[in-house]
């Protein structure tokens, strides 16, 4: 069996509540935070096609690379920062062990 | 004030409003379709244009753009008229049973009934977090859509963005506007690449100001827009005269307005009767992914059936006394209104 892998979103500055999820059944991050009640839109379903899942990572492990899509995505939002990812693009497994993150504002 | 009258209002031009003109056209209804986008097609045409979707009965792939086009082909037949790039925000009922459903910008639908096929919700701009930007909206500089090019005619703007949105009217506008500068805060520009490739060329011809790494930061005036502060990823910050500023920033689905209708709703959906998709309210319909009922299914195939079932409720609200006998399109063809 593995282990459930932890992720902390930062709801306010120093506040922050941990989620987790397995690392065996291919969920996004996307996926996670949705199902842990964080009110995600993801319209697109996990495409890379709406932004609507844009999250912040402010620190824990490095990432891989956001791909060409993904990166697209993101700069065609009003706001990117040196952590902009879309959830749904991120895999959850266990690398991912320790990550803080911040979910973005949709409308600003 | 533009004032339309019609038998059906449709609310939503995603394909379950487009194909609601069909039903409703082999019935003899006529339709006027509005929709907060400025183009038909919802979210095929906003979110997918370019992907194959296979579970279209009769097209083993079709993409998401071509069904759109090939639906308002199909509706041709029936004269629909369109109200783009308005939200729908109320209505109200008069005391014939008949609806007057109002846009923000005035414009009065007079209609018999009204079918809500909203899908998501209204697509609205997704804004940068600058300050004071609301305060020039509606006309004063501010503009998060282009409706109509010639509002820039002569003038000195400010595109900002870095999608396909704002690559296409950096092109379009050159020849427009006096002058066009477009803010990215990348390098590079991911767009469509013949896009960016017409956009470097319009740089280096000098038709277009490229200010590449930086965000528009600030807006100035007095009522009226009169400068941005452009400030780049360094820190330097750049004062520029405009006219208007175009943040393109693509949109993002909200339920908007309808959701303080009085309807019943759950999850943010609006409840129907499966019978012919009525609402609590009489004479007001709801079809495709903004209606919900046991066994819903988010799909453009359902949303088609649910219209198709609609327009008879709809019929029979508007025309209580007369009997409908359903007629294949096979034996008496397609009618024209
Ligand atoms: C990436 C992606 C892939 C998909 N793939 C498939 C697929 O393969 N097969 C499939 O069957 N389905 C697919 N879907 C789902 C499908 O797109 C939806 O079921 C369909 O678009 C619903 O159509 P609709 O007409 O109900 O709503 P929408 O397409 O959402 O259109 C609603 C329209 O109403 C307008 N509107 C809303 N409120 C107002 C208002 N107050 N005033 C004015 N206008 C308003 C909106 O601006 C919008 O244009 C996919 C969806 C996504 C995001
Ligand atoms: S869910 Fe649409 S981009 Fe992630």
């Amino acid at each position: 069996m593995t282990e459930d892998v932890r992720v902390y979103v930062e709801e306010a500055p120093g506040q922050r509540t941990e989620v987790s999820g397995p690392t065996d059944m291919g969920l996004s991050l996307m996926e996670l935070l949705k199902a842990s009640g964080y009110d995600i839109q993801a319209t697109c379903g996990g495409m890379a096609l709406c932004g609507t899942c844009h999250i912040e990572v402010l620190a824990g492990p490095a990432l891989d690379e956001p791909s060409d899509d993904e990166l697209a995505m993101l700069e065609s939002l009003p706001v990117m920062s040196q952590g902009s990812r879309l959830s749904c693009q991120i895999r959850l497994t266990e690398r991912l062990d320790g990550l803080v993150l911040r979910l973005m504002p949709q409308n600003t | 004030m533009n004032s339309i009258s019609t038998d059906i209002c449709i609310i939503g031009a995603g394909p379950v409003g487009l194909f609601a003109v069909f039903e409703a056209g082999l019935l003899k209804l006529r339709c006027h379709v509005v929709d907060a986008l400025p183009q038909v097609g919802g979210q095929l045409s906003e979110i997918y244009p370019k992907k194959p979707i296979y579970d279209i009965p009769g097209f083993p792939d079709i993409l998401a753009g071509d069904l759109v086009n090939n639906l308002m082909r199909q509706i041709e037949p029936f004269h629909p008229t369109f109200t783009l790039g308005e939200r729908v925000e109320g209505y109200r009922k008069l005391d014939d049973g008949s609806f007057v459903v109002t846009t923000i910008d005035g414009t009065e639908i007079n209609c018999k009934a009204i079918a809500i096929a909203g899908g998501l919700g209204s697509f609205e701009p997704r804004k940068p977090a600058i300050e004071q930007l609301e305060s020039f909206e509606q006309g004063k500089g501010v503009y998060y859509m282009v409706r109509d090019p010639e509002t820039f005619r002569d003038q000195r703007l400010v595109i900002a963005g870095g999608g396909d949105s704002a690559l296409d009217w950096t092109i379009f506008l050159a020849n427009v506007a006096k002058e066009v500068t477009l803010v990215h805060r990348g390098t590079t520009f991911r767009g469509a690449a013949d896009s960016a490739e017409k956009v470097k060329h319009l740089h280096e011809a000098g038709k277009v100001n490229l200010v590449l790494s930086s965000n528009v930061t600030h807006v100035h005036g007095n009522g009226q827009l009169h400068a941005v502060t452009i400030t780049a990823n360094d820190g330097t910050a750049t004062e520029l005269p405009v006219d208007s500023f175009i943040p393109l920033f693509g949109l993002t689905p909200k339920l908007g307005p309808i959701e303080d209708w009085g309807l019943e709703l759950e999850d943010n959906a609006v409840k129907v009767n499966t019978l012919d998709y009525s609402t609590s309210e009489p004479g007001i319909f709801a079809i495709g992914d903004i209606n919900t009922y046991p066994g819903k299914l988010k799909l453009i195939l359902c949303g088609f059936h649910e219209a198709a079932l609609m327009c008879q409720g709809a019929f029979k609200h508007i025309f209580p006394e007369k009997k409908y006998t359903l007629k294949y399109t096979t034996v008496n063809g397609v009618p024209t209104l």
